[in-house]
This record gives structure tokens, sequence and C-alpha cells, in this order.
């Protein structure tokens, strides 16, 4: 990769640490909240239905890890495995999308 | 007299070590053992040193299973039970016994582009740097660098990726980055910032640990990743 999209990675990889990290506070800081009271599907689905609030949130969070895990994947693929080249890229990619579209549709299941 | 039981490398990469027995001596270093084993044991012993004094960086092995300089190395502080093993540097092709081919080290360090960039000529005044300026500061944290391999040789990086340009050239290349006086420094940011450059980096601090000069390469590494960082932001990169 050029030094130019290595360095963008970087940064990438960088920022959405630092989301993730806010977003792993909220969302663990909430769990513990919420389930005081006892935990179930109904109030769970009472809180995020509708609320757009959530599902931005939430929205983030899955963009985050989408675009974190792969960039760290990336790392462990070349290192360990000795994998580069075209056809790593399109399989992180891949991953990403799946991570995306799986992410963003639990986040829909919950607010719709 | 109390004896050093001695396990010395010998051959290439599939020698074998060989034991020798060496008279311990009041404030005797690694080097000295090495030198006493080729002087009276065994003359053909491949091993390589110049100064014995810390400045030169030639004679680094690994002793006891760690990248030391041996002239500097007490056998008081690495000895276990008398007995010493010594080895050529990890992450080096070995050339016989001791001596590794340090080729690929320093080549890297032109690969990072390691060369002072000159932006005047003999004919304009001397460049004036401030001493307490911060990066008079910053390049002097690391220029005392005396390119003896230890870092390279302690770096798990280097070890699973041939291509790491490693510690000691991304140190150098940081030095210069930090020079006013340089004009290359976008070139040398894109150099650096390869596949094989500072952002391979995992901050693991085997090199800082391990610097007989106590230098800090892994803060160089992560001072190019900011200052790269900042470039692609920039447009410059």
């Amino acid at each position: 990769m050029s030094p130019r999209g290595e360095v963008a990675l970087w940064i990438a990889q960088r920022a959405s640490a630092a989301v993730l990290a806010l977003c792993v506070l909220v969302h663990i800081a909430v769990m513990v909240y919420a389930v005081q009271g006892g935990l179930s599907a109904g109030e769970i689905l009472g809180r995020t239905r509708g609320s757009a609030g959530w599902a931005a949130f939430y929205a983030v969070f899955v963009a985050a890890v989408a675009a974190h895990a792969p960039i760290g994947l990336r790392a462990i693929a070349i290192e360990w495995l000795g994998w580069r080249g075209r056809s790593l890229g399109v399989a992180l990619h891949l991953f990403a999308a799946l991570l995306l579209v799986l992410g963003l549709r639990a986040v829909w299941a919950v607010f719709a | 007299m109390a004896m050093l039981q001695v396990d010395v490398w010998r051959g290439r990469e599939d020698g074998r070590y060989q034991r020798f027995e060496v008279p311990r001596e009041e404030s005797q270093t690694v080097l000295d053992v090495v030198t006493y084993i080729q002087r009276h044991l065994e003359p053909a012993l491949a091993y390589r040193f110049a100064c014995r004094v810390g400045m030169c960086g030639s004679c680094a092995m690994t002793v006891n299973g760690v990248a030391r300089w041996t002239c500097r190395t007490h056998i008081a502080r690495v000895a276990r039970d008398d007995r010493l093993e010594i080895g050529p540097l990890a992450n080096l092709p070995v050339i016989r016994d001791l001596a590794t081919d340090m080729r690929e080290f320093f080549d890297k360090w032109a690969r990072a582009k390691g060369q002072f960039a000159p932006t005047a000529t003999r004919k304009d005044a001397p460049a004036r740097v401030p001493p307490g300026s911060r990066s008079r500061a910053t390049a002097n944290a690391g220029i005392e660098c005396i390119g003896c391999g230890v870092c390279y040789a302690s770096c798990d990086v280097v070890a699973w990726n041939r291509d790491y340009l490693g510690p000691a050239a991304l140190n150098r290349a940081w030095t210069l980055v930090n020079d006013v006086r340089d004009g290359a420094r976008v070139e040398r940011l894109r150099a650096v910032s390869g596949d094989a450059g500072c952002h391979s980096c995992h901050t693991h601090m085997s090199c800082a640990e391990r610097c007989p000069k106590q230098l800090s390469p892994t803060a160089s590494i992560a001072g190019l990743k900011r200052a790269a960082a900042l470039a692609l932001l920039k447009g410059e990169l």
C-alpha cells in the first residue's frame, strides 16, 4: 500500500478507537443502570423503539467497529499469515461490509 | 581459581554451542571472556569488536538470551551460577560464530532516508539552532545511537516482518525530521510510512528496554506516526 494509504489507515484506526472507547463506556454504563430493575426484551425495546437518538448512537458504534476491526485484522494477516496485496484488501472490505450490514440490521431491529 | 562455564555459538545458522572454561576475573566483561577464548582456547573463533568502551557499537551479542553490548556488560551482572551462553545477535544472518551480517540493518537506515539532506551550502552562514528549542531537544533525545543493532535484534516486529525498517533506522529518521537544517522531511516521512515503516510498530518497547544507550526508539517511532498523520492531514504526504 502507498504511504498515504498506510497513514490514512492508521488515522482511521486511532480515530475509530477513540469513538469506540466512548461508545463502549456509554453502552456499559447504560446497561448497568438499566438492569437494576431486572432486564427484559420489552424494557430494552421500550427504550430504543422510535428513539432516533439511540439509533444514531448505535449506528455510530457499528460504523466505528466496521472501520476498526478490519484494520486490526489486516496487521494480523500481514504479520502472522504473510497475507498481503489485493486479495487481502478485498477480503477485509467484505468483512467490513459484513460487520456494517449485521450491525445496522440489529440497530434497525430495535429501532423500528 | 573460579571458572566460568561458557557456551559459545559456533558455525552459521545451523551451528551449535561449544563449551569453554574461562577463569573468572575481577571486573570482567563479556567481551573479555570472548577475547580470552579467542586468544587462549580457540583462535578460529569469529567475533567483532573495536573500541571496547561503548562507543563503536560493533560488539553486540546475545548473552544468556538477551541482546547486549558485550564490552560494557559485566559478568557479575549477567552470569547465572558462573554460566554464560553467548550467541550472535538475533534477526540478522550469521556469518560465522558470533559475527552477524549487518548489511540489511544498515541498508534499512538508507531506506528510511537516514541521510542528512542539506538546505545550505558552505557559502552560507552556519545555521543557528537554539539549544533549548523543541525540535533540538527532540532530536537530542535520539541522537546518541551507536548503531549496535541491539534494538533490532530485540524487536518482535523485525522477527515477524523481515522488511520492517526497525527501531534504529526509524530513530535515525526521527532525529532528522527534527533537524531544522534538513530539507527532506516529507520524502523521509513517505519513506518511513510504507508497509514496513513506523506504522507496523506494536509499541512492545523491547528496543527501549534493551538499548544500551538508554534511548527510546519507541518514542521516536511514535513521533514519526504523529508527524506522518499531520503531514497527511495537511496534504503534504
